[in-house]
Formats: C-alpha cells, sequence, structure tokens
C-alpha cells in the first residue's frame, strides 16, 4: 500500500465519511468538503508529469490474490497519468460548480456526492490499473456509479429508464470486455498489461487473439458510445448536469477511449483491429453530428454531439495504428493521427465541459432546456454567451479556438490514411474523407444551432418560467476556467505536446518512437495552404448556407421512419425478451406435478441411454447368478399380477388391495431369500401403509369421487416402459460386471468377536453403521411431528 | 422322502394362494376381498412354516407370529370399516 495506492482508494475511503459530514455539518454545502480531494489528488499527479516527461514510468504493487495472478498494480505512463489529470481537474471543476447548481435545501446532497466519489476512485481505478482484473473491476464500478447517478433523481420515470438503459448496455459491453480478458490471459499467462506487451509477437497468431480484440472492443465501443451501441448517451441525459458535463462528456464515456489507447501495442498489429475501430469511429463521427442536429433539447445535442467527438477520437485511433504498418523512416508523418486523438480528447473534455455547465446555467436560470422555446438570451446572460461561443465554435473546428487545431489533424489524419498503400485504403480511404467531411460539416451546424438558436434571436418571455438573469458567480467559474483553456491551448498548445501528449503517445504506439526517445511533434497552427484548410473553409461555407437554410431541409430527419431506429430496436428487443422468455416459462412450468415428472423421468430415459449406447455399457452374462426355483418363479408371477392388477384396477379399493398383496409377496421374497428381519418389518410397514390409504381412500371429498378407471395415455406408456426398461438393463449390467469384491466378509467374520451379537443384520444397524440408523430414526421422528403439527396446527379458515 | 412331501404341501399351498387371488382381484364385493385377505395371510403363515422346515431355520418364526397378529387385526379393522366406517371410534364430548 503506498501513496499512489491511497490515491486511488481516497475516494472511496471519503465516501465513507461523506454521510456523517452532510448530517453534521447542515448549513455547510456538503461539496466544500469534497472539493478539497479532486485538488489535492489533481495536485498529486501533476507532480508526475516530471516522471512521465523524462520517459519514465511508475509501477507500485500491493498483493491481491496473488496466487491467481491477480495484484493491484499501479502504474503511471504518460497515458494513464493524462486521464487522471484529466478526470481529477475536470472532477474539481464539476464538484465546484454542483456546489452552486444543486440546492442545499431541496437534494439529497450525501447521495449525490457519495456516488461522484465512487465514480471518481473508479475512474481512476480504471486508468492507473496495470492488472486488467483490477481494471475490470474498476471499471464496473464506474458502470454502477454512473447508473446510481442517472437515476439520482429516481422519482421520474424518465432517470429511471436512462439508468437502466445505461446499465445494461454497459454492462453487457463489460462482460464481453471480461471475456476478452480472459482471453488474453490464456494466450499469455498473465493479467498484466505490460507483460502482455511484451507477448505481443507470439500470440498474435493464436486463434484466440481475433476473438479477444472483438470482445474487448465490445467493451469499449459500449462504454464510449460508439454505433450503434451509442444510445444510452442520450437518455443518460437526465442526470443532474454536473454528471453529465463529468461523466457523460470528459471521463467515463473516454473510458473506452483509454480501453482502446491502453491496448493499442497489443492489437494495433492487426487489420482487423484498425478496421473496426476507425471505420466504426467514423461512423458514429458523422452519425452523431447527423443527429444532434435533429434534437431541440440543449442536453440532447450535446450528448449526440459527445458521440461524434468520441467517434472522431476513436477513428483517429483506429488510423494511428494502421501507422504501425508503414514502414516509412518519416514516422511523425503517420503518427499524427494518434497525436490528434489524444489532443482532441484534451480539447474535448474542456470545450464539452464547459457547454454542458452553460445548458445546466440556462437550464436553471430558465427553466427549460428546449431550443424552441429559447431565444434572445444574449443580453440577459452575457458571460454565459461568451462561454457558449468559446466553445461551440472549438467544437465547430474555428481557429482562435483549440478545436480548430485538433480538427486540422484530424483532416490530416484522414487524408494520410488515403496514402497509406495498405489493406485496400488507396480506394477504400476516400470513405473516410467524405465522412470525416460531411460528419464536420453537421458538427459545425449544430454548434452554431446551440448557440444561435439559444442565445440570439426573439426572446420569448411567455414560455419561460422564470424571469431569466445571469448565473451566480459560483456557478461562472468552473466554464469560465475551461473556456479560457480552450483558448490558452489554441495559442500555446505546445504547452500540452512535450508535457503530456508525447508520453501518452509513447504509451500508445511504443515502437514507434524515434531514436531520441521522443516523437518529434510540434503543434503548429499554420500549414500553408494545405487542403486541410480548404477543408475547413468547405466546412464554414456550407456549413454556414446550411445552418441558415435549416428549415427547409430539417424535412429530411421525417425520412428516416421511427420504427427503424437503435431506439425502437432496444425498446422491442427489450419487450421481445420480455414476453418470449415469459411465454417460454408459461409454456413448460405448467403447474401439473405430471408434466414435471414427464420430463424428469424422459430426461433419465434419455440421459441414461444415451450413456449406455455411447460408452456400449451394456453387458450380460450369467456369471456367479444363483439358479432360479419354482418358488421364486411362481412368486413373481404373483407379483406380477398383483402390479397388473394395481394399473388396471376399475376401483380404488381394488387398487390398494393389490397394492397390498404385492408388498406381502414382497415379504415372502425376503423370506425366500432368508432375510428374516426384512420380512417382519416388510410385513408391519406393509400393513400400516396399506391401513392408512384406506384412511385416505375414506378421506375423499364426495363431490370428485368417481370411481373412473385409469386412462391410457401414450406419452405415460411410452415413458413407464423406458423406465423400467432402462432400470432393468441398467441392473443387469451392473450385476454382471462386478467392479470389486464385496465387504460382507468383514461382516460375518466380525460380528460376533468385535460386536457381540449374532445377529448380524442387527449388528450392522446399531453397531458397525449405527449412524445411518440414528438419521433413521430421525426422519421417523420428524415424520411423526410434521403428521401431527400438520393435523393439529391447521390455519383456521378465518385466519387465512 | 419328507423333503418331496413339503415341496408337494408347497405346491398346494401356491395352488391356494393363487385361488385367494383371483377371489381378491375379482371379488365382486368388499367383504369377499377381505375373506381373500386373510386366506391369504393364513397360506403365507403355512408356507412360511414349510420354508422354515426346508430352509432348516428358526429364523422366520417370528415372522409366522407376525404374520398371524397382522392377519388378525387386519380382518378384524377391515370388518370394523365395513360395519361402521371408521376404524376407530372416538370419544365425542358434546
Amino acid at each position: 500500500m503506498t501513496l499512489l495506492h491511497l490515491a486511488i482508494l481516497f475516494p472511496f475511503l471519503f465516501a465513507i465519511f461523506i454521510p456523517f459530514l452532510y448530517k453534521y455539518f447542515r448549513n455547510i454545502h456538503t461539496g466544500w468538503f469534497v472539493l478539497i480531494l479532486p485538488i489535492a489528488l489533481f495536485t498529486y499527479f501533476s507532480q508526475f508529469i516530471k516522471t512521465t516527461m523524462s520517459g519514465k514510468t511508475v509501477i507500485e504493487t500491493m498483493n491481491w490474490i496473488p496466487s491467481l495472478g491477480i495484484n493491484f498494480t499501479a502504474y503511471i505512463d504518460g497515458l494513464s497519468l493524462l486521464f487522471a489529470l484529466l478526470i481529477t481537474g475536470i472532477g474539481s471543476l464539476v464538484i465546484l460548480y454542483s456546489i452552486y447548481y444543486l440546492s442545499k435545501e431541496k437534494e439529497k446532497l450525501n447521495h449525490f456526492y457519495v456516488y461522484l466519489l465512487l465514480f471518481m476512485g473508479a475512474m481512476l481505478g480504471v486508468v492507473l490499473s496495470d492488472n486488467l482484473i483490477v481494471l475490470y473491476t474498476f471499471w464496473e464500478l464506474t458502470s454502477l456509479s454512473s447508473f446510481l447517478l442517472i437515476g439520482y433523481w429516481y422519482t421520474r420515470e424518465k432517470s429511471r429508464y436512462g439508468a437502466q438503459k445505461s446499465m445494461l448496455i454497459t454492462i453487457f459491453g463489460g462482460l464481453a470486455m471480461l471475456g476478452g480478458f480472459i482471453m488474453l490471459y490464456m494466450m499469455t499467462g498473465s493479467y498484466s498489461v505490460r507483460e502482455i506487451i511484451t507477448a505481443v509477437a507470439e500470440i498474435s497468431t493464436d486463434g484466440l487473439f481475433v476473438p479477444a480484440l472483438i470482445f474487448i472492443l465490445l467493451g469499449a465501443f459500449t462504454k464510449s458510445a460508439q454505433f450503434p451501441f451509442y444510445i444510452w448517451l442520450p437518455d443518460a441525459m437526465e442526470a443532474p448536469t454536473p454528471v453529465s458535463a463529468y461523466l457523460h462528456s470528459a471521463t467515463m464515456v473516454k473510458a473506452g477511449i483509454y480501453l482502446v489507447a491502453r491496448l493499442s501495442p497489443v492489437f494495433a498489429i492487426s487489420p482487423e483491429w484498425f478496421w473496426l475501430v476507425s471505420l466504426f469511429g467514423i461512423f458514429t463521427m458523422f452519425w452523431g453530428s447527423f443527429n444532434a442536429v435533429k434534437q431541440t433539447d440543449l442536453k440532447a445535442i450535446l450528448a449526440f454531439s459527445t458521440v461524434s467527438q468520441l467517434g472522431m477520437i476513436m477513428s483517429l485511433l483506429g488510423i494511428g495504428a494502421a501507422a504501425l504498418h508503414i514502414d516509412s523512416m518519416n514516422d511523425s508523418y503517420f503518427t499524427i493521427a494518434t497525436l490528434a486523438a489524444i489532443f482532441h480528447l484534451i480539447n474535448h473534455a474542456t470545450f464539452k465541459g464547459s457547454l454542458f455547465m452553460v445548458a445546466g446555467i440556462v437550464d436553471h436560470e430558465t427553466g427549460t432546456r428546449d431550443i424552441r422555446k429559447l431565444g434572445g438570451l444574449m443580453s440577459f446572460m452575457p458571460i454565459t454567451f461568451t462561454i457558449s461561443i468559446i466553445g461551440a465554435f472549438s467544437m465547430a473546428g474555428l481557429p482562435p479556438f483549440n478545436g480548430f487545431l485538433s480538427k486540422e489533424m484530424f483532416f490530416t489524419g484522414v487524408l494520410r490514411v488515403a496514402e497509406m498503400n495498405i489493406f485496400n485504403l488507396e480506394t477504400l480511404g476516400i470513405l473516410f474523407l467524405i465522412f470525416a467531411w460531411v460528419g464536420s460539416i453537421f458538427t459545425f451546424i449544430y454548434s452554431m444551432v446551440l448557440v444561435f438558436k439559444t442565445f440570439t434571436g426573439k426572446y420569448q418571455p411567455e414560455k419561460l418560467e422564470k424571469k431569466p438573469h445571469e448565473a451566480p458567480i459560483g456557478m461562472l467559474i468552473s466554464p469560465i476556467i475551461l473556456a479560457s483553456l480552450v483558448i490558452i491551448f489554441f495559442f500555446f498548445p505546445n504547452i500540452l505536446s512535450l508535457s503530456i501528449i508525447d508520453p501518452a503517445m509513447q504509451s500508445i504506439i511504443p515502437s514507434l518512437i524515434g531514436e531520441n526517445g521522443y516523437f518529434d511533434i510540434e503543434i503548429s497552427h499554420w500549414h500553408g495552404w494545405s487542403p486541410e484548410l480548404f477543408m475547413t473553409i468547405g466546412v464554414v461555407i456550407i456549413g454556414t448556407i446550411g445552418f441558415l437554410s435549416l428549415a427547409k431541409w430539417r424535412k429530411i430527419y421525417n425520412l428516416h421512419p421511427k420504427k427503424l431506429t437503435l431506439n425502437k430496436a432496444y425498446d422491442t428487443s427489450l419487450i421481445a425478451l420480455d414476453r418470449s422468455s415469459s411465454r417460454f416459462t408459461k409454456f413448460y412450468m405448467t403447474g401439473f406435478i405430471r408434466d414435471y415428472l414427464i420430463y424428469i423421468f424422459a430426461f433419465f430415459i434419455i440421459i441414461l441411454g444415451t450413456t449406455i449406447i455411447i460408452k456400449d455399457a451394456f453387458s450380460f452374462s450369467l456369471k456367479g447368478a444363483a439358479p432360479i426355483g419354482l418358488y421364486e418363479v411362481i412368486l413373481a408371477a404373483v407379483m406380477a399380477i398383483g402390479t397388473i392388477t394395481t394399473i388396471f384396477a376399475k376401483s380404488r379399493l381394488t387398487a390398494i388391495i393389490a397394492l397390498g398383496s404385492v408388498g406381502y409377496s414382497l415379504a415372502l421374497f425376503f423370506v425366500l431369500f432368508r432375510a428374516p428381519d426384512l420380512a417382519l418389518t416388510q410385513l408391519i410397514v406393509e400393513t400400516v401403509s396399506v391401513a392408512l390409504y384406506l384412511l385416505c381412500f375414506y378421506f375423499l371429498p364426495e363431490l370428485k369421487k368417481k370411481d373412473k378407471k385409469v386412462s391410457f395415455k401414450l406419452t405415460n406408456f411410452i415413458i413407464a416402459l423406458g423406465v423400467g426398461t432402462i432400470v432393468t438393463l441398467i441392473a443387469l449390467s451392473a450385476n454382471s460386471e462386478r467392479a470389486s469384491q464385496t465387504i460382507s466378509a468383514f461382516f460375518i467374520e466380525n460380528s460376533y468377536t468385535l460386536a457381540g451379537g449374532k445377529n448380524m443384520v442387527n449388528v450392522i444397524l446399531v453397531d458397525f453403521r449405527g449412524f445411518d440408523t440414528l438419521f433413521e430414526i430421525t426422519v421417523l421422528g420428524i415424520a411423526a411431528l410434521g403428521i401431527y403439527s400438520m393435523i393439529k396446527l391447521r390455519v383456521k379458515e378465518e385466519e387465512k | 422322502m419328507i423333503k418331496v412331501i413339503l415341496i408337494c404341501s408347497l405346491f398346494f399351498l401356491t395352488f391356494s394362494i393363487l385361488a385367494t387371488i383371483y377371489r381378491l382381484v375379482k371379488g365382486p364385493s368388499a367383504p369377499d376381498r377381505v375373506q381373500a385377505l386373510d386366506a391369504l395371510g393364513i397360506n403365507i403363515i403355512s408356507g412360511v412354516a414349510i420354508f422354515s422346515v426346508l430352509l432348516r431355520s428358526i429364523g422366520f418364526f417370528e415372522v409366522i407370529l407376525l404374520i398371524g397378529i397382522l392377519s388378525f387385526i387386519g380382518t378384524i379393522a377391515f370388518a370394523r370399516f365395513i360395519e361402521r366406517g371408521v376404524v376407530i371410534e372416538r370419544k365425542h364430548s358434546e
């Protein structure tokens, strides 16, 4: 347990104290106590920047289950440090924002901050764990805490629906990911990411390699809301806005990105990885931005925009993986996609965080988030308007904001991919280009919608619940900080490049590091009159035209039938699953014991029968069999007659008496086979049970008392015949092949010398194996007590 | 010689058991069946006794006694059941 472990676990420990702080310091907003923690963690993690800058890493191991190779290994390199700083940095700002956003009086703050701290700790655990199982543990904790946070206002039905949906989808992916991790373990014998990376060369031809890849990508795609699993993210917008800003834009949805980046050194070698990651990513980017335009809710626009931007980062990571296949000396030429992915990851966290906070402010100050009701808020909320302009223009990819730089690099990466003459990219690369460019146009349009439909245009006071006014300063601090970062990162991008981005790239594509141990990266603002710039200019021109004529072409969204959406598919499949499983249950759980007995006996016949056939187990030999006497034959005939009479008896009384005759014949068999004790007992027991049967017979209710003949049913007949045949076959086989000697010789020799009794059966019952007798006595005692209580302690009709 | 006689008597017993069983199955009324059961018990007693001689064993003498008692109790119980409808009468307090 080192300080690093404590840093990961500290949010969990702190969460324990939240309820006490909430209860005993009611007049101070609980958020103030919580705020200290992420700030302290942020300061702590920023000390590691120096370490990772010099190309070093930090590894601390704490034993958890060493015998299974599961240890809590915390590992800091460029990539995990980048995420840890994002989590704690944005975490601090979000908590500060939430202090002003959530009311001290109305909300259950203890719940909120416990969930949030759980999430923060889990997220830190995800990014800092080297062990895959530990990573998975924290991964599921993020799903769980996200579920709790989305359902924070649990009295609303939509919150519960969103929480359930996100839970089902992300847990589905998480379980698939666990499968992938286990496959990795089967191939390499280690859960440690670092050790797996060193074993890549051996496992890349393994049969499990591609299944592991697909399973792990399922986990990453569900978490990071890629097509077609993005559907949970828009519904997760029912969470409080600080949660949306933190989880569903800056951190949790990037866990999938982190996973893809983290395992790139393992899987990037395979073409499947490149195609899946980049194609799904680029299509998600296009699809998300296309759908964002039709939304009318501010947070829904932002949710689809997050989907789109995550798709963009994902596709960049995929394209970056393709760089491994290029044998070119000019490495940085192709690694630009990875650089763009990391840079945009940071940029997205800044501007999307601020935009969510803006949406929260608008909601908080006007009472609605519907852009059809909003408009003309510019003069009421000048600061909020400025922040949203900065965020939205950065999102659209305009200078002088950081989104411009990463969007340019995105285009560069997409253009480069067509130049790589691998995997038929010379023909298919154009596909990337089209999706990227069209997606960017839609991105531009919805960014403009976001700002101008909210803050400009006609002010509609009659549609608003409150009179709008500027938010309190405390609420504005966090978005202001984020917005200023947006601008700072544009003007001084290289403060990030060496300190954060370069070490992160070293983790993602370690095999491409140049000779000096660094990537030679320099983010420049001006590339000259390059194709990327013309693409951006094209985006702006067409985007502006598209925005201005939005009302005319919005109709195309109605072309897409409601029945064919993914949400509809999700809902229908849930309902269908529910219905079909209940139908299935109703089909076989009939409530009739007769049917269950048919299942049991049918399986009995099938399993034993096939075993006998497959194992060729049937054998029949008369070796060691005793000669059959005449009495046995006659007695067996008597027994058979009694049995047949029982089955075909017309009245119940006949059946009972016939059954009695079978029992007495059995007693005679015992006599014949020299078992006096058994014969005695059998006679008494048979008499008593016949008497009991008669008792039951007498008390049958009048109404249904029909002395009816047993009706013939073919199924029952076949099953009865089958069971009889199988048991006979098994008995014959077992008797024909005796595996070992019997132990009865011991009892014969020793029953008098050791136990002092001449009746061997009784000596066995009470001496050699007295324990069985003890518990059979207990069984009889229980039965007697049971009968007594059933008769005496009947619940009376009126008490029911 | 004695063995032949014993086996012969066993045969006759067997036939008489089969006859009682026929009555047991066919018996038009319940009392017929009860009587058949009683006769069956006595036949079984004799059968067991002959077996004991044949097997030269005294281990089954208790069985004989037991069958005698059970057959008696059983017949009485059936008789009561047919006559009064119950086997064990209760004292009615009211």
